[in-house]
């Protein structure tokens, strides 16, 4: 029974006694309707605030960006409220003089960028962060937590300054450079920033905790004696990690994989500093129609397609979860 | 021989040749940047990423920048309204999520409070951006505040949510059959047990504040800049001592607060 209920009850028990029987279970019925409106009314009470804010400040502007993003753009930024698909169409066409439409594959190719290096940060990301998490697992219970927390921190700290720390490493008189140079490796410095290789790397690295926590989530629960049992059937460590372990884990995998992904997708500060400003990735080219460019409808198209691109993926990944029956909340942080 | 090939084998089982050199590996890549930038700050040489010889001028000079006290301070002010804000209303949303009956259309709620999770940070900077304009709310320390309250939510609200989870609903039930009312029952039983995970999310709510960038950068106004936008424009001039003093700086007091906040929602109920 929940405490509600109980609280409700209690001051009709002693009134219930010199009642008639069907008259009392008529009070009962109606004290469990009004101790049922009054715990909706008190929940509605208590959300009130939070979700108030997420609406006002979130689900209305999100509202008020579709809107804009089929207004006409003022000259030097803002809106002029008249319906226009203009910037929808200038996604894809350039408008020639005799106001033919021409295709023109500059943003889509930018798309298409984004989205290859959103793919190249999960793979690498899949790559280091499955052997961490492997290990991890494999520590005795009072280590994990300590390891765990370890990956969890970095996560914490100024996505921006983890970014530039980057820089201090890759730039041409930076550590990497440097030491390969004193060393005599290398006569001149690699490019390894201002570069795709700088981003990917930076986006790796801004983003791999998402990877780990949730494969760790799956491998902890993983029971070992599965993995005994393929030893006893004859599998050598490489068939029991790929035909038992890994399978086992493709929950966590792709959770990790989704959640590295989608942020990589809109990442705005990883290219920004690492790309050295020559490699758009969709979120500066967002930037840029608030900036440089002041075309606003364009911006809050752009921001749109993107919003619904990483919708997609999600709605994707939580019908496959739901198939498979595992809950979102195991790649929760925190 | 017969004997040894037997016993080892729950050991040899859980064991793959390379996997901690991998992980050895991981935890280099994760730590290395961070550490290099606090090694830098303290280097003598104002140029290059030489190591000349040690020195503490940077951080001196870096607290006697008015801008970046007055950054600093914007970053206070906003983290502090915001992330007080965000956990007064992330507390109340988690006792009505957690208490009393399972309730229909739950997980929409629990999705509607995590929607400033799910949705790309460049998304929400565009459209908060629209919205203020459209309403005509000038661009400043309001506006950041109130842009950042709204993604301090989830933050906050996840451990909170968790602590009274792992509450015994008895104690409260107990409190009710003592004769406690509902404000009595919350102040004597349910908030004691819970302030780790309130502290816990405040912490945090705090840090994911401070460290914004991407939402400040477009929400912000002039006379409004905070700390990381502060940075960023730093950066973009160029690499310089005083920036990884200041970078040194950000990310200790992140440290400190996220350990704090951990080791808090991990205590025993």
């Amino acid at each position: 029974m929940s405490t509600r209920e109980a609280q409700a009850e209690r001051p009709v028990e002693p009134q219930a006694a010199p009642q008639s029987a069907p008259q009392a279970a008529k009070g009962a019925m109606r004290g469990d309707l009004g101790a049922v409106r009054r715990e909706m009314a008190r929940r509605l009470a208590l959300l009130t605030p939070a979700m108030g804010i997420i609406i006002l400040v979130m689900v209305v502007p999100l509202a008020l960006m579709l809107t804009y993003s089929f207004l006409t753009s003022a000259r030097y930024g803002g809106v002029i409220w008249e319906f226009s698909t203009d910037a929808y169409l200038q996604f894809l066409f350039v408008r020639d003089l005799d106001d033919s439409l021409l295709f023109n594959d500059t943003y889509l190719r930018i798309f298409a960028r984004s989205f290859g290096l959103s793919l190249a940060t999960m793979g690498v990301a899949l790559l280091i962060g499955f052997p961490a998490a492997l290990f991890i697992a494999l520590q005795p219970p009072k280590y994990r937590t300590m390891l765990i927390f370890l990956v969890t921190i970095p996560f914490w700290t100024n996505l921006l300054v983890r970014n530039y720390a980057w820089i201090l490493l890759l730039r041409d008189r930076g550590l990497i450079n440097n030491t390969l140079m004193d060393l005599g490796v290398i006569s001149q410095p690699l490019p390894l920033i201002y570069n795709n290789f700088g981003i990917t790397l930076g986006l790796v690295y801004s983003f791999i905790p998402f990877m780990v926590l949730p494969i760790y989530a799956s491998l902890e629960k993983l029971d070992w004696r599965l993995v005994e049992a393929a030893y006893d059937l004859g599998a050598n460590r490489w068939e029991a990690l790929k035909r038992v372990i890994i399978p086992l884990a493709k929950p966590g995998i792709i959770a990790g994989s989704v959640l590295v992904f989608v942020p990589s997708l809109g990442a705005y500060i990883t290219p920004q500093l690492l790309g050295g400003g020559r490699n758009l990735m969709i979120g500066n080219l967002i930037q840029l129609q608030f900036g440089a460019s002041q075309n606003w409808p364009f911006g809050a198209a752009l921001a749109f397609i993107l919003l619904a691109i990483v919708l997609l993926a999600l709605v994707l990944w939580a019908l496959r979860a739901r198939r498979s029956g595992t809950s979102l909340k195991e790649v929760e942080i925190g | 021989m017969a004997n040894r090939t037997a016993a080892p084998k729950p050991v040899s089982l859980k064991r793959f040749p390379g996997l901690a050199t991998g992980a050895a590996f991981f935890f280099v890549y994760l730590y290395l940047p961070i550490l290099f930038v606090v090694f830098l700050s303290f280097n003598e040489n104002r140029i290059a990423t030489i190591w000349t010889g040690f020195t503490f001028d940077w951080y001196p000079l870096v607290l006697g920048n008015a801008d970046v006290l007055r950054a600093a301070q914007n970053s206070l002010i906003v983290a502090t309204f915001a992330s007080v804000i965000a956990t007064m209303a992330a507390t109340l949303a988690a006792l009505a999520m957690t208490q009393g009956r399972a309730m229909r259309r739950q997980e929409v709620v629990n999705g509607s409070l995590a929607l400033p999770l799910l949705i790309p940070e460049i998304v929400t900077a565009v459209a908060t951006l629209i919205f203020f304009v459209a309403i005509g709310m000038p661009l400043g320390l309001l506006t950041i505040t109130a842009a950042h309250t709204v993604f301090c939510i989830p933050f906050a609200y996840l451990p909170i949510r968790a602590r009274l989870e792992g509450m015994d609903p008895s104690l409260r039930e107990a409190a009710f059959d003592l004769y406690a009312n509902e404000r009595q029952a919350f102040f004597r039983v349910t908030l004691p047990l819970l302030w780790p995970g309130i502290l816990s999310g405040l912490l945090l709510a705090f840090i994911v504040s401070l460290d914004n960038f991407v939402i400040t950068f477009f929400v912000s106004g002039p006379g409004s800049t905070t700390l990381p936008v502060y940075i960023y424009g730093m950066i973009r001039t160029g690499v310089t001592p005083e920036v990884n003093a200041v970078s040194a700086l950000l990310l200790l007091v992140s440290l400190v607060l996220v350990t704090v906040a951990l080791l808090l929602s991990r205590r025993e109920t």
